[in-house]
């Protein structure tokens, strides 16, 4: 058990449950007045749904003894043994800290796929989808990467959660825009932001809690946290940049929602090499991913399907760039614990985090249009057409945000 | 008694209510309006996709007077609003059948 460690994950526990409002803010900028406390609650509750799944069973899932190398057991079923001593002999921290701070990460993943689905969702619907997805995807795929199942023992890299966390989310959240459609307003383009300020200080609130997601992922107050907080600000630095410069080139003009995409892009693509690549490549590594997430974005319209707020662009195409450039980058320098990459003459390590994207988003595309079907037997996913043009935040949770008296 | 329902430009509204006070108006009612005629809309883009905005943000501005003071009105209005470019705006004149005071109950002229 070590002091500085623990204190350092609990701050680090903190940090990134700041996301989830952060979250909710900047997708909450992005949708129309008539729908910003339908996406706030879209993170929001999840704080709630999320906290109490994991406890009762999605922790022990994703970190109990493996089974077979895709699922854990139920040993820590409702927390039972989960407390103040350490998980294992190489641990510095308390068990219940550690859960806590994985807690935080499947708080804020289900929450990450609300964009795609934003503005035209049955509140009901969500809060199920949440919940299945949690169970289904999410504590599964944290066994495979972080609780020892099949793909850490492919030797797949992800410091922080490029496929747990965001290819994951990217890949749900394709499935939901096909699933529902696209919104009505989009038809007459009625869907430009209705607060950008709103998600300008999200951006900057997901920032600031990222240094605890990333450096908080070395488990420890170590130097290979230190190196996790310089590799995250030097990429979403070059990130924005990188968004800005495609940006004016493509369409004329930088756009504040343009720095805070590009910043939280470079946030998203270093996420799995924080810890495994120097802060050099991670200037690389985030204005490459800047670039892309333009791309991605841009592509959405191309191929025709509403992720309304761009999950799939960002999360998606980000912790996909992220996930093989850490296979690029990867060095044993940074971390012995982790691989060599390709340009230190590992190339297998490339082959190896190929695989990783491959199975993340087969499997969470899979089963989370399994998951919307099988809801959709039970009640329609889609609000009425009346409820979308009323706005969700009325006809869904008989509220208002906006008052004029 | 008639009502002038003058819509402006946002940069010429303190100019236009200045003119109204001087010549004895007073009062009024305004709103931020939003509507389209002859000058077109402008372009955003958000995420590299266009959006036309068809409607123009403008001021509206309402006030009820006596007959006499209509036509010194328009004209003090338009010399504070027009800048020659298409979007100055419009003045729509209508009759006003009666007016109350809801303090008082006086009606009509001694209403305004």
């Amino acid at each position: 058990m070590n002091a500085a460690d623990t204190g350092f994950m609990i701050i680090s526990s903190a940090l990134v449950m700041l996301m989830v409002p952060g979250l909710a803010l900047f997708y909450g900028g992005l949708v129309q007045r008539r729908n910003v406390l339908s996406s706030t609650m879209h993170s929001f509750v999840l704080l709630g749904i999320a906290s109490v799944v994991w406890a009762v069973i999605g922790y022990s899932i994703a970190f109990g003894d493996d089974i077979g190398g895709l699922v854990g057991n139920l040993k820590y079923a409702l927390l039972s043994g989960v407390g103040m001593e350490v998980k294992t002999d190489a641990d510095t921290i308390p068990h219940v800290v550690f859960m806590v701070f994985q807690c935080m990460f499947a708080c804020l993943t289900p929450a990450l796929i609300s964009g795609a689905y934003a503005e035209r969702i049955r509140f009901k619907s969500m809060a199920l989808f949440s919940l299945l997805w949690l169970l289904i995807v999410y504590c599964p795929l944290a066994h495979w990467v972080w609780g020892g199942g099949w793909l850490a023992g492919l030797g797949a890299l992800d410091f922080a959660g490029g496929a747990v966390v965001h290819m994951s989310s990217g890949a749900a959240a394709l499935a939901c825009a096909h699933v529902l459609g696209p919104r009505m307003a989009l038809a007459h383009g009625d869907t430009a932001p209705h607060n950008l300020p709103l998600t300008v200080l999200g951006a900057g609130l997901l920032w600031f809690g990222w240094f605890g997601f990333n450096a908080g992922s070395a488990l420890a107050a170590s130097p290979l946290a230190g190196n996790a907080l310089a590799t995250t600000q030097m990429a979403t630095a070059a990130a924005m940049l990188g968004w800005l410069l495609v940006e004016s080139r493509h369409s004329g003009k930088p756009t504040t929602l343009g720095a805070a995409s590009g910043a939280l892009a470079g946030l998203v693509a270093i996420t799995p090499a924080a810890g495994f690549v120097t802060p050099q490549a991670a200037l690389f590594i985030g204005f490459i991913g800047g670039v892309v997430c333009y791309g991605g974005v841009v592509l959405k319209r191309k191929l025709g399907y509403d992720d309304a707020l761009d999950v799939v662009g960002i999360h998606g195409v980000g912790g996909t760039w992220g996930a093989l450039a850490t296979g690029l980058f990867a060095s044993l320098a940074v971390n012995p614990a982790g691989a060599d990459g390709l340009f230190q003459g590992n190339p297998g390590q490339l082959g190896v985090q190929a695989v990783s994207v491959a199975a993340t988003w087969i499997f969470s595309y899979g089963a989370s249009r399994v998951i919307l079907a099988a809801i959709g037997v039970v009640s329609p996913v889609r609000a009425s057409e009346d409820e979308e043009a009323l706005g969700l935040d009325i006809t869904g949770h008989n509220e208002n945000a906006y008052r004029l008296y | 008694m008639k009502k002038v329902e003058i819509i402006i430009r946002h940069s010429r509204f303190n100019a236009v209510k200045d003119a109204l006070v001087a010549l004895g108006v007073h009062g009024m009612t305004i709103s931020d309006v939003k509507g389209f005629g002859r000058q077109k809309g402008h372009k955003e883009i958000y995420r590299g996709a266009e959006l036309n905005v068809e409607f123009v943000p403008k001021i509206k501005m309402e006030i009820v007077l006596e007959q006499e003071l209509v036509d010194k009105v328009i004209a003090a209005v338009r010399e504070a609003a027009c800048s020659g470019s298409v979007g100055d705006g419009k003045i729509f004149v209508g009759s006003v059948e009666n007016v109350v005071r809801i303090r008082t109950g006086e009606s009509g002229r001694a209403a305004v």
